[in-house]
């Protein structure tokens, strides 16, 4: 094994290393992205050109009221990470079939990657950020850290959004309807029996 | 997926015109949950989206004792799903609309969208330029076609994905049409087309036509209904095989009247006129039920991967019906 990685000139060693100036790397971008929210929107826009066919939508996102200047061939999920940087949203399948980019419309769980942004013109959504408190974490999601309701953690912001559309519509769900209510979420890792008991547990948690 | 322009047509009216002046540069667009897929993989390469969910009107479900539902095409599956007298007096359409997709599919699926989606044959939704496509060959025939029809097919072998359709059919729904001479009204059963009809759309529906509404008649006293919904996934996926009933029943000894519709098996929802014949006065017993399955779709084709879809559907159908007894 150790031969064959030297072979391709990637050690474990290296892939720590790399992944550290990984994370570095991101911290930089993180820091561009809090300069360019200094900057006012329209000076934004004009470094933007649009096509004939874009169109305006206003949209609140997370208690926030945005307006943006969009293509129609922008979906949902694209506007939220490439837009606003709320990268917490993630498009996996990006054909509506795994769940990894459920965010809430009017309090009801939708596949951001499987509707245009131009339909989500003056509707309410809410994302994973929108669960915060500042630093503290939402109960669903300190559920989720305490009955381990994850491996890889890629699906859990898409999973905690259907866990959280459900609970709104249902406080108290026994095991089969969150079943039900969570179909729409893949778990690759197969975390499924810690994702119910994650819901079980933020379900009573909420409820006191 | 290529830019197009987005247009949001507040009338039925104006979004038929629409269609008619743009022809086939044009899609109708509802929910969109089907025809965005096929637009990221550019089987649709429409310029002009016409929107229809600005049209005011169309998006929810009126009762009436007399006269039955009444279901705007822009309802969403899951306003269908929670509605209290679907569910006690329309069983089978409840269990349908429950079964489709997802939570979050079916939050923006419409019922105009479901009725009207394109096939999910795997050639058809991938590179390949079948007859579906305006190609010559349909891939299917000689290639994999393990969730293809059994019966209905040629030259083009799809299965229609709907569940509502089968679930309408079974219910003898009527459908509501627009267009710019006026409204008419048909039975669900005249919807939709064969491929030896018409093989590059599913539907009877002309350049201008926007389903607007289904009727549902009320149900009688003794009617019983269920959909039962074969998939390979527990979680949610299409039909291999469905099966919609609905039975007048007297006593649960026998049946007054029946009528079963099929999915999963053909290139639209699919009945059987003789077999919903033998239904009535069908004794409630299993040997009787078994002994009127042996016909039941006796002029299939199964193609090398599929037979096991004419097993499925008897033993489904069996199960179902011994179920309302």
């Amino acid at each position: 094994m150790e031969d064959k990685n030297k072979k391709k000139g990637l050690s474990r060693r290296d892939f720590l290393k790399r992944t550290g100036t990984g994370v570095a790397g991101s911290y930089i971008i993180l820091s561009d992205i809090n300069e360019a929210k200094s900057t006012s929107s329209s000076e934004k826009e004009t470094l933007k050109t649009f096509s004939s066919y874009a169109q305006n939508i206003s949209i609140t996102v997370n208690g926030q009221d945005y307006s943006f200047m969009v293509e129609p061939n922008t979906t949902l999920a694209e506007l939220l990470r490439d837009e606003l940087k709320l990268t917490g949203t993630k498009v996996v399948c990006n054909h509506g079939e795994c769940g990894g980019c459920t965010v809430l419309m009017n309090t009801k769980a939708v596949y951001s990657c499987q509707m245009l942004a131009m339909d989500a013109d003056g509707k309410d959504i809410i994302t994973i950020e929108g669960l915060l408190k500042g630093e503290e974490l939402h109960p669903l999601q300190e559920a989720f850290v305490e009955q381990d309701g994850m491996q890889c953690g890629f699906c859990t912001p898409g999973q905690i959004m259907s866990a959280y559309a459900l609970l709104l519509n249902n406080p108290q769900p026994n095991k089969q309807e969150i079943l039900k209510g969570m179909s729409g979420n893949i778990c690759r890792c197969s975390a499924y029996p810690n994702i119910v008991k994650s819901v079980e547990e933020a379900a009573r948690k909420m409820n006191k | 997926m290529k830019n197009f322009q987005y247009i949001n047509p507040t009338s039925i009216k104006e979004a038929s015109n629409l269609m008619i002046s743009f022809g086939e540069s044009a899609l109708l667009y509802a929910g969109g949950t089907d025809a965005l897929s096929l637009l990221k993989n550019d089987i649709y390469t429409h310029s002009k989206i016409i929107n229809l969910k600005k049209i005011g009107g169309l998006n929810s479900i009126t009762h009436n004792k007399t006269s039955g539902i009444r279901i705007g095409s822009l309802t969403t599956i899951s306003e269908i799903a929670k509605d209290e007298t679907i569910k006690s007096e329309y069983k089978i359409l409840h269990e349908a609309a429950n079964e489709i997709a997802s939570p979050q599919l079916r939050n923006i699926g419409t019922l105009g969208g479901n009725l009207c989606q394109s096939p999910r044959c795997w050639y058809y939704r991938e590179d390949f330029d079948c007859i579906r496509k305006g190609g010559g060959e349909c891939y299917a025939y000689e290639g994999r076609n393990k969730f293809h029809c059994v019966v209905g097919g040629g030259p083009c072998y799809i299965v229609h994905p709907s569940d509502m359709a089968v679930a309408l059919l079974a219910l003898d729904a009527k459908v509501i049409i627009f267009s710019e001479v006026g409204e008419r009204t048909i039975p669900i059963n005249e919807l939709y087309v064969l491929p030896s009809e018409n093989s590059s759309q599913e539907t009877i529906l002309k350049p201008g036509e926007i389903i607007k509404e289904i009727l549902v008649a009320p149900p009688g006293q003794n009617t019983r209904s269920s959909y039962i919904k074969f998939k390979e996934r527990g979680a949610w996926d299409f039909a291999s095989v469905s099966v919609g009933l609905v039975l007048e029943i007297v006593a649960a000894k026998s049946i007054i009247e029946g009528k079963a519709a099929f999915g999963g098996v053909a290139p639209r929802p699919w009945t059987d006129d003789k077999f919903n014949k033998k239904l009535s006065g069908l004794a409630l017993n299993e040997t009787s039920v078994s002994e009127a399955l042996n016909s039941l779709l006796n002029d299939s084709e199964t193609l090398s991967e599929n037979a096991y879809k004419l097993p499925l559907v008897k033993n489904l159908t069996k199960r179902s019906i011994l179920n309302l007894a």
